[in-house]
């Protein structure tokens, strides 16, 4: 990528002796929307307090704009974070909270004014300048605190869960406009949540954290569909697990035993050894497998539950395995049906170990 | 457990549970009931409170046992009763001012600069003296600012006088014993106030840019006003309708309006003229608690 | 800059501790002295006039009157105000909201006006100045701030209580003994004490409605009228000293027990 506009090298984060998060190392380019996805505990709020420089590392480095901000106040780093709840001052209008970043900086009250109505605008909030936030509904409260963010032009946006606290048809709506505010000022966006939908609707770039540690990252796509580690293949929504081991690497090939029969798949960077594949429910698909595909052998419905739009579905194959999977609302195959399935190779992920 | 074995206790008793939240209103039954339980209260209020407080303006109205407005003429034209009230309203905002001006201070360090695991002890060393008698409290402040009190020995000892100053009986001593009790009460209130401040609010103010003056300034301090407006209104309110202070520390060269009512039943046994200056007093403070009422919201957002 | 800030906030504080402490400090101390005023120099310490207050029977008499009263008018006020509180959180809308603003009007009010508003009231009924009366004062002081504790803790959680106790058969005062009250309890303990506090230390309405049999603040202030005197001293030092020994107590009772629940 170009010169990233964030850049953590070596990032620790201990209490005491209860380490948070553990050498962590990350990239973020101008513009790229990154969502850190994790549950409590991750270590996903830590990291961005420390970006934000509410806290400083025990170890490691923060470049942002290519400085060192590492031991920076949050005043004076080129960051701005919009919080959990907010934190509008509720004794100053929506105009004067928004105009409140300016006015730190010695912008005079005609320009900082003008400044606030034109993110104001940018957020479609423009007549509420004069406003207080209690008057404000929860949805409009979040995009004040984001335009207040959003008038520093600041490097780096962060943003604490910010959708935590509004109800899902309101989420998705937000998500939407988070997604094309952000892309009309370019800024790179931070986001940390704990809703992988909301991650995926999102990210440019998806890291997904566990125990203080970055175990996936990349295309939510990709992080999905091929997750790289288990932890990611089962925090992400269900998924088919099956043992397996890599006994063979030719260039770019893995030769891959598994109890339903060895697989060849194109997987750059595979290594000799234990292994594990996975297959997203929706992608495993009923019929014998046509050529090209990867067979996951024969097998019987062991349960099948309507879901509405779907019937999740599991499998118990020949070879022993549960196979998720999901099927038509109206399938006619039922508990106790003989099916066989099979798979795209490129919905076919595989972990290491 | 057997079937038979689980029965409600009394069948004709048991109702369907209904999840109407107003079930109080629908249910006839019940209101009988309410009134049973509220009723006690409410007469004993009416007829101890509500009653007396009547009969107050009533007996106000009277004089020599007939209809007259002399009391209050009395009050108006008397300069020395005029005088008592000016100098309760005076002596009370002095109060109210020193007051908050020491407290702040005080509550912003226990609430800020102490670490938190000592707060709740240092809370409770600074109120402690609360329990004290109240009238034991102020006879300490006499027996300090006495002419042969630890004040002026102390005072002379270091050479800083030859005489003794006359320190009690006087409204230097008033506001002093004053003081000494509402800076306790105001410093528990607005450490109330600043602990209920979200973290969050000073974390955005630090991240736009504000340095710690200018966030005091422009998020702190607002925020906290109207903690601030409460206590000093209380402050006001006990501080205007008491007796016991003004009565041992003022001395009798200059009276406060408690010790004018006081002084109506003691020496004279003038119930209507009594009755007619605590009314006054009860107007200046409706006054002052209208004058104060936006910031008394009970509830805000 | 930090540090400066640090060292005038400790000096702050310190002074302000200093100011508050003085009386006390001078209180108690004076309370030994061995001559006859509690002046300096201090010339004990002589335990001479705690004696002497634990001797007269005046102040004994006193102390047990304020207990006696304090506990009975406290009661008053809790059970009033509980019941009051529990009747009021059924009552919805413009009743609801009068009986309300009644109870806690009193709050607004001086004890200098309620006290003679029952001087008035009582004089022309013919009642005469005696504890009864200054116990009927201290519940009219105490009821509106039981009843707003009270009322306050009174939220949904309640009435589901309420409603699966009366679903399981309870008639209503049941309900209200076997159910409501317990859960309330600690609300209903903070209401009596902060009662039995205020109304422990009261001097004006005491004052007003008293003659023969009085409450300690006013025995004190009768003291007092003559002059400087150690005696007073030894009296505030004593209750100041119980007081202090029951909150030490009641911290580590509530503390002690937060500490459990958590572990």
């Amino acid at each position: 990528m170009s010169t990233p506009v964030v850049s953590i090298s070596g990032l620790s984060h201990s209490y005491g002796a209860l380490t948070v998060l553990h050498e962590l190392s990350l990239d973020i380019g101008p513009g790229e929307y990154v969502v850190l996805l994790g549950p409590s505990g991750s270590g996903k709020t830590t990291l961005l307090s420390i970006l934000g420089g509410f806290l400083q590392p025990t170890r490691g480095q923060v470049l942002i704009g290519g400085r060192d901000c590492t031991r920076m106040p949050p005043a004076r780093r080129p960051t701005t974070t919009v919080f959990q709840d907010y934190a509008l001052f509720p004794h100053m209008s929506v105009g004067a909270n928004v105009a409140f970043g300016p006015r730190m900086n010695g912008v005079n009250r005609a320009e900082r004014a003008r400044q606030a109505r034109e993110t104001l605008a940018l957020v479609g909030l423009e007549q509420a300048f004069d406003k207080k936030p209690h008057q404000l509904s929860g949805g409009q409260r979040q995009r004040v605190a984001l335009a207040r963010a959003l008038v520093m032009k600041p490097k780096l946006l962060l943003l604490d869960e910010p959708l935590g606290a509004l109800d899902l048809g309101l989420r998705r709506q937000m998500q939407d406009e988070l997604k094309g505010i952000q892309k009309r000022v370019g800024t790179a966006f931070v986001h940390v949540t704990h809703d992988q939908e909301e991650a995926m609707a999102l990210a440019d770039l998806l890291l997904v954290m566990q125990d203080g540690r970055i175990v996936d990252q990349g295309d939510p796509e990709r992080v999905y569909t091929r997750p790289s580690t288990r932890f990611s293949a089962t925090f992400m929504g269900e998924n088919t697990l099956i043992e397996a081991e890599v006994t063979g690497v030719e260039g770019s090939l893995a030769m891959i035993k598994t109890p339903l029969g060895t697989l060849r798949l194109d997987r750059p960077g595979a290594r000799l050894g234990k292994a594990a594949i996975t297959v997203r429910p929706e992608n495993m698909r009923l019929g014998a497998a046509p050529a090209g595909t990867v067979s996951f052998g024969a097998g019987t419905i062991a349960e099948s539950v309507f879901q509405g739009s779907y019937r999740k579905a599991v499998v118990q194959s020949d070879s022993g395995q549960h196979i998720v999977l999901k099927l038509a609302a109206d399938e006619p195959a039922g508990i106790g049906s003989r099916v066989e399935l099979h798979a795209e190779p490129r919905h076919v992920g595989l972990l290491p170990g | 457990m057997r079937p038979e074995t689980i029965r409600p206790r009394n069948l004709a008793a048991a109702r369907p549970l209904r999840h109407d939240r107003d079930i109080a209103m629908t249910d006839a039954k019940l209101n009988w009931r309410t009134f049973l339980l509220v009723g006690p209260a409410a007469l004993f209020t009416v007829l101890f409170f509500v009653v007396p407080l009547a009969a107050m303006v009533a007996v106000s109205f009277t004089a020599g046992g007939a209809a007259s407005l002399d009391n209050y003429r009395h009050f108006l034209t008397q300069p020395s009763y005029v005088k008592a009230l000016v100098n309760s309203l005076e002596v009370t905002l002095i109060v109210t001012a020193i007051s908050v001006v020491v407290a702040y201070p005080l509550a912003w360090v226990l609430a800020e600069r102490v670490p938190e695991r000592w707060q709740r002890a240092a809370l409770m060393l600074t109120i402690l003296p609360f329990w004290t008698s109240y009238v034991v409290r102020s006879y300490s402040w006499l027996l300090l600012l006495a002419e042969r009190g630890v004040v002026n020995r102390a005072l002379m000892a270091t050479g800083l006088l030859d005489q003794p100053l006359q320190l009690a009986n006087t409204r230097a001593a008033t506001v002093i014993g004053f003081v000494h009790f509402f800076v306790m009460l105001l410093t528990l209130t607005i450490y109330a106030n600043f602990k209920q401040l979200s973290p969050s609010y000073r974390k955005a103010a630090a991240d736009l840019g504000a340095g710690g003056v200018q966030t005091f300034l422009h998020v702190v301090l607002p925020l906290t006003l109207p903690g601030i407006m409460v206590g000093a209104f209380l402050t006001f309110v006990l501080a205007i309708g008491d007796y016991v202070t003004p009565q041992l520390l003022g001395g009798s060269n200059e009276l406060l309006m408690p010790q004018l009512v006081i002084q109506q039943i003691g020496r004279r046994a003038d119930l209507p003229l009594a009755a007619a200056l605590s009314l006054i007093l009860m107007l200046v403070i409706s006054i002052a608690y209208l004058a104060c009422a936006r910031w008394l919201k009970l509830d805000r957002t | 800059m930090k540090r400066l800030i640090d060292l005038l906030a400790g000096l702050y504080a310190l002074l302000a501790y200093g100011f508050i402490y003085l009386p006390i400090v001078v209180l108690v101390l004076f309370s030994f002295q061995a001559s006859r005023f509690p002046l300096p120099p201090f010339t004990g310490p002589s335990l001479r006039w705690y004696g002497e207050v634990l001797g007269d029977a005046k102040f004994t008499h006193a102390m047990l009157n304020s207990a006696v009263l304090g506990v009975v008018s406290s009661a008053v006020a809790v059970l009033l105000g509980f019941l009051a509180a529990y009747g009021c959180a059924r009552m919805r809308g413009g009743m609801g909201n009068t009986v309300r603003a009644l109870l806690i009007a009193p709050l607004s009010v001086s004890y200098l006006i309620i006290g003679m508003g029952l001087v008035v009231l009582f004089n022309a009924v013919g009642v005469p100045k005696s504890l009864f009366a200054v116990g009927v004062g201290h519940v009219v002081i105490n009821l509106p701030l039981c009843f707003a504790i009270l009322y306050s803790q009174m939220n949904d959680n309640i009435i589901r209580l309420e409603q699966a106790a009366r679903d399981l058969g309870a008639k209503e005062w049941q309900v209200l003994a076997l159910v409501v009250a317990p859960v309330l309890w600690p609300a209903l303990v903070a209401s009596f004490v902060l009662s039995l506090t205020l109304s422990w230390d009261e001097f004006l309405i005491a004052f007003l409605l008293t003659r023969f049999e009085t409450t300690l603040p006013v025995e004190i202030w009768t003291l007092l009228r003559s002059g400087l005197n150690p005696k007073a001293n030894a009296i505030g030092a004593i209750v100041f000293g119980v007081s202090v020994v029951m909150v030490v107590l009641a911290e580590l009772a509530i503390f002690g027990r937060g500490k459990k629940q958590k572990s």
